[in-house]
């Protein structure tokens, strides 16, 4: 019946994004400031981006974050897909377990993640470097992963995979051919927010790596205690391109995926 | 029989989960009672099992709580919980009252804005956390931003980084969008016509909002909230790069005891001493997801 947002709504709204956004802008900003001090505004110049290029640690920690991220994000998709449709489908016993891990991965907070994985590989006798990271992201994202299918397959009409089958397709070819199409763009979701978060991680990164695999965070980490450096800002601003321009695309195949749907070209 | 098939492929996520995430656990509560060495790994008594049950006997005999002890009788400890505690529920109260306007704005705000609104608000979550809690100390250091512009309107200058408001404010900053997403879900969901009929019977806009929107939102608040406190009490970054030395969180002392102190029982006993704090907002919010599951 078309209750209007209010002044008061509106004004919450307008404030409520600009603090979210203003750190964010004059982040990106002031990497383009030619003057090194953060108040002074010494003209435009991509100065800091040239040395971050020469910056041979930086290069070397944003390579280590890169491989992390994509591999330790595909394990926690995976494995996200299967416990997600185990969640919604149920059928078996630990699915209240299987439910409890995961919120429970979800809110634990990182130190204590980071420092029970790290006794764990010391335990096992495993050496600290690139696997032990890579396996600890895939386990912290994993729960988010399963979070952001799980909504999606909640949604999934099984009688679809079932008429399939009854037409005498096996279960997995099913699963292959009439729901992941589906629910392709939640699990494309489900891998950038997987991605996102191992190349954002410092806490548990920092507890499970070893020498030779310092990651980008632990990199910026030491830089930002001796102080502000805009090279810290270019680096950042790069990250924030490269994460945009993945969620929005993202958000662009999801909402052609919707249009699709309402005009019935789709899967519905 | 076809329900049968991810029963059997959920064995996978599930075995992950319990090597990874549960298993960790008791080793964690293990070496909490463990005593600090000069040796690789530092900690003793070590697990020989070479020597079969007489091995696992001189484990269990070495294992004790002196650790605890140790830290019962260190103000320093008991200081940083309150702190963690206090802390965390102040910010997740600022959290709330934040928050709603924001989440309830948008739910009324016209369906095709509404989407764009949410991606605006999850947004920010996507970039680099560390670098968003970088760019509040550009802002706050006294000759930071803030100070530039309040020095243009001809305001006193704030010397705020390194205190307690830095944390507040940057806890408040990071976790904003948790806030947001489940007050919003509960706000969207709510069925419009509940407040055409508490006006239809002469309530005014406000008194509807009071008696039926705001009632009916609580299980969002409640979850909201809880997703917040949770992380926050034992948050690291935030404390340590805004907090100054002065701000002491538990996140900070287990940082703290494992890399500088090198002491590994502290730092484990400190963990099972939050875990255990944390375990009824845990459960709690697990029993919120259930019943959205179900």
């Amino acid at each position: 019946m078309g209750r209007g947002p209010s002044a008061f709504n509106i004004v919450s709204v307008v404030l409520g994004l600009a603090f979210l956004y203003a750190p964010i802008v004059i982040l990106v900003v002031y990497s383009f400031n030619a003057s090194r001090l953060v108040t002074v505004w010494g003209g435009f110049s991509t100065r800091w981006y040239a040395a971050l290029f020469q910056d041979r640690q930086m290069l070397d920690a944003i390579w280590v974050t890169l491989r992390v991220g994509v591999l330790s994000a595909t394990i926690a998709t995976v494995l996200g897909v299967i416990a997600a449709l185990a969640l919604v489908r149920g059928g078996f016993r630990g699915r209240l377990a299987l439910a409890g891990g995961i919120y429970a991965t979800l809110v634990m907070p990182e130190v204590i993640l980071g420092l029970s994985l790290l006794l764990l590989f010391v335990a096992a006798g495993l050496p600290r470097g690139f696997w032990t990271v890579t396996l600890s992201h895939a386990t912290l994202t994993l729960a988010y992963a399963t979070v952001v299918v799980q909504a999606r397959l909640r949604s999934f009409d099984v009688g679809l995979e079932e008429a399939a089958q009854d037409l005498g397709c096996p279960p997995w070819k099913a699963f292959v051919l009439v729901t992941l199409p589906v629910i392709a763009p939640a699990v494309a979701a489900a891998w950038m927010l997987a991605f996102t978060l191992s190349l954002d991680d410092l806490v548990i990164a920092s507890f499970t790596s070893g020498p030779g695999a310092t990651t980008l965070p632990m990199r910026l980490y030491s830089q930002v205690r001796l102080g502000v450096d805009p090279k810290i800002n270019a680096v950042s601003t790069l990250l924030i391109g490269l994460v945009a321009t993945g969620v929005i695309a993202v958000y662009l195949v999801q909402q052609r995926d919707e249009r699709h749907k309402r005009l019935g070209l789709g899967h519905t | 029989m076809r329900r049968g098939r991810v029963g059997l492929a959920a064995i996978l996520p599930f075995l992950w989960l319990a090597l990874f995430f549960a298993f960790p656990f008791l080793l964690v509560t293990k070496l909490s009672l463990s005593h600090t060495v000069l040796a690789i790994p530092p900690y003793a008594p070590q697990l020989d099992l070479s020597q079969g049950l007489a091995g696992l006997k001189v484990f269990l005999d070495g294992l004790d709580t002196t650790t605890y002890a140790r830290l019962a009788q260190d103000r320093l400890y008991l200081d940083a919980y309150l702190s963690s505690l206090r802390i965390a529920a102040m910010a997740a109260v600022l959290l709330l009252l934040i928050g709603y306007p924001i989440a309830y704005g948008i739910s009324r705000c016209p369906p095709g804005l509404r989407l764009a609104l949410v991606m605006a608000v999850i947004l920010p979550f996507w970039t680099s956390f560390l670098i968003r809690i970088y760019a509040w100390i550009a802002i706050l250091k006294p000759a930071g931003i803030l100070n530039a512009a309040l020095a243009g309107l001809g305001l006193p200058p704030v010397d705020i980084l390194n205190t307690e408001t830095a944390v507040l404010l940057g806890l408040v900053y990071a976790y904003l969008p948790f806030m947001v997403l489940p007050l919003y879900a509960v706000l969207d969901r709510q069925d419009e016509s509940l407040i055409e009929a508490a006006q239809d019977l002469g309530a005014t806009p406000l008194a509807a909002f009071w008696r039926v929107t705001f009632p009916l939102s609580l299980p969002g608040a409640a979850a909201g909230a809880l997703l917040c406190f949770i992380p926050m009490a034992g948050e690291f970054v935030i404390p340590d790069l805004l907090g100054g030395s002065e701000t002491l969180m538990l996140g900070r002392v287990i940082w703290t005891e494992f890399f500088a102190n090198r002491d590994w029982p502290a730092a484990s006993a400190v963990a099972i001493v939050l875990l255990a704090t944390l375990a009824v907002p845990i459960l709690l919010f697990e029993r919120e997801q259930g019943k959205v599951l179900s």
